[in-house]
């Protein structure tokens, strides 16, 4: 026990010594948790939007102005012609183009019926697809103030069927993405800064030499991995209560669940991923090497890990992956805890596979340290 | 020259004698781009979705099969009662529960209105939106099918094109986002490394004292590295050519300088690093740490710039990875020349200079 205390002392000493660290440990995550969970939305606003109008006609300033009144569009200009429009959507100035053609007011009037051109930036499916929404959900209302102004003429009109959908967004009525995003910065946040840390660890003093002198001492494996394990532990744990506390103070994201549990979970998530961290330390030469290694699971759980794209969209094969993603296990539990206040028999299944995890990786962690060289 | 170009092969020798961080140098970004291409995208498929159905009719049973017929959704499971909704969505068993209100048929044929409730799990506010508008999109669609045979006078239909991605493929918009982030990353991390490395083994002493000037040891250093990231692109874009289908309409040419002169901006960027870090560890952490959100989240690689707060718009204009999104954007998807993209081009020379710049002033020539 008193071996492991002074491990452990060392370590803690080790930490603190290095000046030029203790910022990037401390400071750089926390500014980025409050910077960048403000970035993280895919709510689609700002609609840079352009038009060409052949007809100049009251109806299609109407509609136009319909345009202008929506919070969603960002009415830039009229385009003279389709060319000029066109190379302005290939500067990516302009993202959609609406096209009134000649006679409009007149062919509308005449046939009852008229078609418009919306051209759409579809680089990115999933925004223009939100955006064809929006375009249409405008047209339809302008649709429907025409029939109003009509309706008065033309007399027994029958009552069309109406299907009301009133959506109800439960946990998170205004859609707000901080309470989202922020729990899953701080996950992201937590897990990297352990990983590098852990995954360097060893792997420093086995290039500065100095492991070479641990291992002529009587420490066993086991000892000398608690040792090691247990500051980042404790760093994360510091971690993670002071983004806590920052998202109540700054986001107010909600904290319905019990803050216990989500400690427990906690303290279970750390020691997977410093196990992860150990073992590919005890399984590289460098530091740079350890670092490429950590490098490519940490970018492979962040993109996997559900926070960003949802993990239902993914191909089957991609799901399967994912259930080896230690991040995907923790962002759920945060949510459900945090967000939707679910209890222990709630997050329990997984509770208990990073349980499994924890003990599996820790395990190799231990098995794969050898003393000799 | 000569001594310059020995210190060059010195520096490939290094690089090439470690064979494990060549292998992961290589073998990463493939695997990596291989598993993000196909596993990474918003698009909503087969979420699971539960039913409260309390009429229990005609109607609201044509609509479910509607709805289980959509590719969109799959439907898990029945709820029996309101209170039962709580528990199935802290569970996390379904994103969204549809609630028929009783007499659904009665009430639309008698009062030419009936209600259905969409409630989602909005903890993530993304796909819950989006749940909603698919499955108003069904309802209304079925809505235009019980009405048809009402003529709705004055109607404006919109026909949309969806240009430069008309089947609104994920793959588009994310591929050129996972070759920028690979492509920085590896390259600002190697460098980063190389000469940290070299401080904190003891070998910087002996390159200070070699007649070799401060430019000649960064840009020695640089070299091998553009060479190994140029390799690392080629294979990037041969894989999204040809794997994932991605066109490249512009000049392959154009995009080819366009990507060297990233590489080089992003080389740079770790050459600064390593001159402002003591040792590995802060620069890795500087480099990993400092870097890999802030690209991943600024960059437009998977949330859209112009919906940002403005403060952020402003900052996602000092990202690199930014403006190389646009490029590469411009010449794969919309086939723009240098015409179209020369802003970009010009802003990221621009930083690369300025990072030369500011390691050779940093990099300092005498030990402390």
């Amino acid at each position: 026990m008193k071996t492991i205390l002074y491990i452990i002392q060392k370590e803690f000493k080790q930490i603190f010594r290095n000046k030029g660290m203790l910022p990037i440990i401390f400071i750089m995550p926390l500014l980025q948790l409050i910077v960048l969970s403000n970035a993280a939305t895919f709510e689609i606003k700002n609609i840079n939007f352009g038009y060409v109008d052949f007809d100049h006609t009251s109806t299609s300033r109407a509609l136009i102005e319909k345009f202008n009144a929506s919070a969603y569009f960002n009415v830039l200009t009229d385009f003279q012609s389709e060319a000029v429009a066109s190379s302005t959507m290939l500067k990516g100035e302009v993202d959609v183009v609406l096209e009134i053609p000649q006679y409009f007011e007149r062919d509308l009037q005449k046939e009852k019926y008229n078609s418009l051109g919306v051209t759409i930036n579809a680089i990115d499916g999933a925004a223009a697809g939100v955006e064809n929404v929006y375009i249409t959900e405008i047209i339809q209302g302008f649709n429907q103030h025409l029939k109003v102004d009509l309706l008065l003429a033309s007399d027994n009109q029958v009552q069309p069927l109406n299907i009301e959908t009133i959506p109800l967004f439960w946990y998170n009525e205004t859609l707000n993405y901080k309470t989202f995003m922020v729990p899953g910065i701080l996950v992201l946040l937590v897990t990297m800064i352990t990983l590098f840390l852990s995954g360097m660890n060893i792997v420093r003093e086995k290039e500065i030499g100095t492991l070479e002198q641990i291992n002529v001492t009587p420490i066993k494996k086991s000892q000398f991995i608690i040792g090691k394990l247990f500051p980042f532990w404790v760093l994360g744990m510091v971690l993670l209560t002071v983004g806590l506390i920052l998202a109540e103070l700054i986001f107010n994201v909600p904290m319905l669940g019990s803050l216990a549990l989500m400690y427990l979970y906690t303290s279970i998530y750390i020691l997977v991923i410093l196990g992860i961290g150990l073992f590919i330390s005890n399984y590289t030469d460098t530091q740079q090497q350890a670092m490429f290694i950590a490098w490519f699971f940490v970018v492979i759980f962040i993109l996997m890990s559900g926070l960003f794209t949802p993990i239902e969209s993914m191909p089957k094969w991609a799901q399967m992956i994912t259930e080896f993603n230690p991040i995907k296990y923790f962002v759920e539990v945060m949510r459900m805890v945090m967000l939707k206040g679910s209890g222990f028999i709630d997050i329990l299944p997984q509770l208990s596979k990073t349980l499994l995890y924890a003990f599996i990786m820790n395990g190799l962690a231990v098995w794969s340290y050898k003393k000799t060289t | 020259m000569k001594r310059f170009i020995g210190f060059i092969k010195k520096e490939f020798y290094h690089i090439f004698r470690d064979r494990r961080s060549l292998f992961i140098l290589f073998g990463m970004p493939i695997a990596q781009i291989l598993l993000f291409g196909f596993a990474i995208t918003n698009e909503i498929n087969n979420v699971d979705i539960a039913i409260l159905d309390h009429s229990k009719d005609a109607t609201t049973e044509e609509i479910i099969n509607k709805i289980s017929a959509s590719k969109y959704f799959t439907i898990k499971q029945m709820v029996t009662r309101e209170t039962e909704i709580a528990s199935v969505f802290q569970k996390g068993q379904v994103k969204a529960v549809l609630n028929f209100e009783k007499d659904f048929s009665k009430n639309l044929i008698k009062e030419h209105k009936a209600t259905v409730q969409i409630i989602t799990d909005a903890t993530d506010p993304n796909t819950a939106n989006t749940i909603s508008n698919y499955v108003n999109a069904i309802l209304k669609q079925y809505q235009k099918q019980l009405n048809k045979d009402i003529n709705i006078l004055y109607q404006i239909i919109p026909e949309t094109r969806m240009v430069y991605n008309p089947e609104l493929k994920g793959v588009y918009m994310f591929v050129p986002g996972v070759m920028t982030i690979i492509l920085m990353l590896v390259s600002a991390m190697m460098t980063s490394i190389s000469i940290t490395r070299e401080k904190e083994l003891g070998t910087m002493e002996i390159l200070l004292v070699s007649p070799l000037k401060p430019f000649q040891v960064i840009i020695g250093k640089v070299f091998p590295y553009i060479f190994l990231s140029i390799i690392n692109a080629v294979i990037i874009v041969l894989l999204s050519i040809f794997i994932f289908n991605m066109p490249v309409q512009g000049s392959l040419l154009l995009l080819g300088l366009e990507s060297v002169l990233f590489i080089i901006s992003s080389l740079a960027l770790g050459i600064l690093i390593s001159t402002i870090s003591a040792s590995q560890q802060t620069a890795m952490m500087i480099s990993l740490m400092g870097l890999m959100l802030p690209v991943i989240l600024l960059s437009g690689f998977i949330f859209p710039i112009s919906s940002m707060p403005y403060l952020l718009q402003v900052i996602s204009n000092i990202i690199p990875a930014k403006w190389f999104i646009i490029i590469l954007k411009g010449i794969m998807l919309k086939g723009v020349g240098l015409q179209f993209i020369w802003k970009e081009t010009l802003i990221l020379l621009g930083m690369t200079v300025f990072f030369i710049a500011l390691s050779v002033k940093k990099y300092k020539i005498r030990l402390e």
